[in-house]
């Protein structure tokens, strides 16, 4: 288990062969991914994975989610056995929005891109924000666009190369600071290079009951990968400044109570799972709210990536639940439900008359 | 004594239970409250009404009509030209008045100056801004209640039954009792200074009749709302856009009051989304995870949405788009009606779409067709449209009542855990298995390892999986072209009204009155019976295609410049294309029965195709006709 605490919930190291609910690993494959040979984005798949099945996520609970890039066509390459649905460039928020109304139980994993998310569905980005779906929101970032060969997107750093020599004039847009002040209740930029943070926050992201963003700088090796560029690996490797280890432990875990915390800084989120954090750089708790406003606003003076849990709201309502929606799905009502009284008809008619 | 300034017109004929009002006064001015009584208060009589709102986009201050129809005989289609104009604003009097026609009724308040316009007019000034001092002691509240009065003058003078408008003010004001304290008098006044001041010249007037006892009025909005609530729909998302806003919120006030459990726990998510974009990408995704799923927009609304209607459509999600119309390309006039988005909304988005479309002509089918409509979705697993518009949405129709449902909802073609079990997991989501061009799906959450299938709006294998292969792509763009032969076989039929003629008129939506009046006044007065095919949906089933291989010459009657329509009927059934007449109507205002008139009769003059046509006009000058108002 990656982390800093001693507790070890589904320990990896004993590699079993079945996890908590009795599936493999495969059980959690997808499709072989069609990305180029070392794009960073397929760190990311192997990670969702991982967390999926450490955690014991029942696969069939989830429903996959994306818009269109090279980014919203992985859901195809993990989680086999869960619905996906690969939707509309930059539309993915909405999709989302409507999959959580029809069905306030599923957990949803999406994924989406810069251009995806900080360009064309930008407006979906801000407004699916202030909405506490039950969602994991990953953007995998990397500043440009692949499949259509290389343009800048809105999270290109200014002043940053292209391959082909031009340099871009316009401000970044840093999603996680939009996220930050847009009320999402858990905030976090990771590095698709660093695969023992990516593992536990992931998981905490996929236990946290709310909206988790997830900003994954991820190199594109094609085209964003050369001298200039501020999102290739060489540059992310030299200016990433985690904010502290990371360890999470799911609600589940037995063996919790008997940990010793020793320096380490712990959250408790609403269904009992724990992050414990271990501070590197600051003492710095992520629930504070202002706290966490300073830490990313240092960072951009600074012009490092901060990595790690920038921010989480321990307790926050669910959409479905703040409009009382019922526990059955909606997705499951027959006419026995939703359809009132004949009685109910001949008022409303009366009253009309 | 106030009286008639100017010679009257002549009125020896007694015009009975068959006239119109226009009621002008500046929006945000209250007057809504006083025309809904008005037109309850005759509703309440037994007489057949109908009241439209011709109003300016704008919130307060400029000038808006309330027309209200008196029809013995039920034709509640607009009126032309109002014979009576109440004259409640300052701003746009002059030109009221300047506008009536001939021998129209001027009611207006005396300090306007307008006697001595228009003496071919009957005029009966009336001090309105003095009679509201007495009828209303609050200052604050005499800008509304001097409304109320020209309800009361209006009792007196065409003897509207003062028991019918409280009787009608009571309901409308049926949560503020203190409401129809403060208006109560305001009517009565009103009534009482014109019996006793007024000298009555004009010929209109109203007797009871007991043609409303089994009949409601109601917006179209607030019915697709009613058929939405009562046929499982439970994911609604929506942004805010003239003349479809009240549906939406009205049937979320619907579900607050009539979908929640004893618990406080509602059975319907409602979500007002940041875009139509975002409405329609939720209503997608809700469809897809199997939520029965709706939103209603506007023209400009369903150009947003685009992208994602095709992709509705060619990854097969079931969800209902209500599109009620509105005037023009742009923003146009917002506030006026048009039966302009028949192409848009039928072949919306890109690379080979066509949509399943319903028409509702009236509230009543308003509220079924909302059923239908859900239904269709689910049974077709496709986007189904709701083609509404701003007259049938916005405006009050007396309708008859609706009727409750009694059967299940349609949930079309879905896999449980159950069925995927006596299939050993064995299916594939776009496989034809039936015939009918529908596969099954599953639905996210399916708890069974094989019920999970990926779905995109990229090329597709009957397993859902990605394909490029020219072999898959055609035959899945043919399985569609089945599944949409399937849907005419589901769709409404037409209502088809035959008597025997070579003539053909096919319309569709709002305009019925207006065009069953037109066919009347066609027969009774010039002699020529013409059979009517009222469309009620997309695609044409076999008996829209009969009535066309039936008739010499069918007419198209629709409100858009383009006839659009017509167009649709020529590229889908090409074999009518040579027969096909249109009858147009694009100014904003909805039709009238004198429109169809002249234009049927101004290209059946020079109408070579039928003999039987040419009978029909010589028979003409026998007919004797009735009033035959327009």
């Amino acid at each position: 288990m990656a982390g800093t605490t001693e507790a070890a919930p589904p320990a990896e190291s004993k590699q079993p062969q079945v996890n908590l609910i009795g599936l493999s690993k495969k059980d959690y494959g997808g499709l072989k991914s069609t990305l180029c040979i070392g794009c960073g984005h397929d760190l990311i798949t192997a990670r969702i994975i991982d967390a999926c099945y450490n955690l014991g996520v029942r696969p069939e609970n989830v429903a996959k989610l994306s818009g269109i890039g090279c980014s919203s066509k992985t859901p195809a390459y993990f989680l086999n056995r869960s619905h996906g649905f690969n939707s509309v460039h930059g539309r993915m928020p909405a999709i989302a929005t409507g999959v959580q109304m029809a069905n306030k139980n599923l957990k949803m994993i999406a994924v989406s891109g810069d251009g995806d998310s900080a360009n064309i569905g930008m407006g979906h980005f801000v407004h699916v924000m202030r909405r506490n779906l039950n969602l994991l929101y990953i953007v995998e970032n990397n500043g440009v666009y692949g499949l259509t060969k290389g343009q800048f997107s809105a999270t290109a750093d200014k002043g940053s190369k292209q391959k082909s020599g031009n340099v871009n004039p316009n401000e970044p847009i840093d999603l996680c600071e939009m996220a930050y002040m847009l009320g999402c209740g858990f905030v976090a930029r990771l590095f698709a290079g660093n695969s023992k943070q990516m593992t536990s926050v992931i998981e905490a992201a996929i236990a946290y009951k709310g909206l988790a963003f997830l900003d994954i700088i991820s190199p594109c090796v094609t085209f964003n990968n050369h001298e200039g560029s501020t999102k290739s690996f060489a540059y992310a490797k030299g200016n990433e400044e985690p904010l502290h280890d990371i360890g999470f432990v799911p609600a589940y875990d037995p063996t919790y109570m008997e940990m010793d915390h020793g320096e380490e800084r712990e959250i408790t989120l609403s269904d009992g799972s724990h992050i414990t954090l271990k501070a590197l750089s600051k003492d710095f708790d992520p629930s504070d709210r202002v706290a966490a406003g300073n830490q990313i606003m240092e960072a951009k003076h600074s012009k490092k990536i901060l990595t790690g849990l920038i921010y989480v709201n321990p307790k926050s309502e669910l959409l479905m639940d703040q409009m009382q929606v019922i526990d059955t799905p909606l997705s499951l009502l027959t006419e026995k439900e939703t359809r009132p009284a004949e009685s109910v008809l001949k008022q409303i008619m009366d009253d009309l008359a | 004594m106030t009286t008639a300034t100017a010679a009257p017109p002549q009125n020896t004929t007694k015009v009975v239970n068959d006239f119109s009002f226009s009621i002008a006064t500046a929006n945000g001015s209250g007057s809504q409250t006083a025309n809904m009584v008005l037109l309850r208060g005759l509703f309440k009589m037994g007489i057949p009404v109908s009241g439209k709102n011709m109003f300016p986009s704008n919130i307060q201050g400029l000038p808006t009509w309330f027309t209200i129809r008196v029809n013995k005989d039920g034709w509640i289609g607009r009126a032309t030209t109002p014979d009576i104009i109440v004259c409640m604003n300052p701003e746009s009097a002059v030109e009221d008045v300047e506008n009536a026609r001939k021998g129209a009724v001027l009611i207006y308040d005396d300090s306007l100056g307008l006697s001595k316009m228009r003496p071919d007019c009957i005029h009966y000034p009336v001090p309105f801004k003095k009679l509201v001092v007495d009828a209303c002691p609050d200052l604050k509240l005499r800008k509304l209640v001097i409304n109320m009065l020209y309800v009361g003058v209006c009792s007196a003078l065409f003897n509207i039954s003062e028991e019918s408008l409280v009787a009608a003010l009571e309901s409308q004001l049926k949560t503020k009792p203190k409401a129809v304290l403060a208006n109560k008098p305001a009517i009565q006044l009103g009534r009482k200074w014109a019996l006793e001041n007024i000298k009555k010249v004009d010929a209109f007037s109203c007797e009871p009749l007991n043609k409303t006892s089994n009949k409601i009025i109601i917006e179209g909005n607030a019915a697709t709302a009613l058929g939405l609530m009562f046929n499982g729909c439970t994911a609604v998302a929506w942004y805010p856009i003239t003349p479809s806003s009240s549906l939406c919120e009205s049937l979320e006030d619907y579900m607050r009051d009539y979908r929640v459990n004893p618990d406080g726990k509602r059975t319907f998510a409602v979500v007002q989304a940041e875009d139509e974009i975002a409405a329609c990408g939720m209503i997608t995704g809700a469809g897809w995870a199997g939520a029965r799923a709706f939103t209603s927009t506007s023209g400009p609304g369903v150009s947003l949405m685009n992208e994602m209607i095709g992709l509705g459509y060619f990854a097969e999600i079931p969800f209902v788009i209500c599109n009620v119309a509105r005037t023009g390309p742009s923003t146009g006039l917002p506030t006026r009606t048009m039966q302009g988005d028949i192409i848009s909304v039928i072949y919306a988005s890109h690379g080979d779409t066509k949509h399943v479309a319903v028409f509702p002509s009236n509230p009543k089918e308003a509220f079924e067709m909302a059923g239908i409509a859900l239904d269709l979705a689910e049974q077709l697993q496709t986007p189904v449209f709701i083609n509404s518009d701003l007259d049938l949405g916005m405006n009050y129709w007396m309708s008859d009542r609706f009727d409750y449902p009694t059967g299940p909802i349609k949930r079309g073609k879905v896999l449980h855990k159950e069925d995927l079990e006596k299939l050993k997991g064995q299916w594939a989501r776009y496989k034809d298995v039936d015939g009918d061009g529908i596969g099954y799906r599953t639905l996210p959450g399916t708890d069974h390892p094989n019920a999970a299938y990926f779905t995109r709006g990229t090329g597709h294998t009957e397993q859902a999986t990605y394909s490029e292969k020219a072999t898959d792509w055609k035959k899945n763009m043919d399985r569609l072209t089945r599944k949409f032969n399937t849907a005419k076989t589901l769709v409404p039929k037409p209502v088809i009204e035959n008597k025997g003629s070579t003539i053909g008129l096919l319309y569709f939506g709002t305009t019925d009155s207006s065009v069953r009046e037109a066919a009347s006044i066609l027969e009774q007065q010039h002699g020529v019976r013409i059979d009517l095919c009222r469309l009620r949906a997309f695609p044409f089933s076999k008996e829209v295609e009969d009535f066309l291989d039936k008739h010499a010459v069918v007419y198209v009657c629709e409100m858009n410049r383009d006839a659009q329509m017509a167009m649709v009927i020529r590229a889908e059934l090409p074999n009518a294309a040579t027969k096909i007449r249109s009858i147009l109507h694009y100014d904003g205002l909805p039709l009238t029965a004198g429109v169809v008139v002249s234009e049927f009769l101004a290209q059946h003059k020079n109408e070579p195709h039928s003999t039987a046509v040419a009978q029909q006009l010589s028979q003409a000058t026998s007919a004797v006709g009735s009033k035959g108002r327009d």
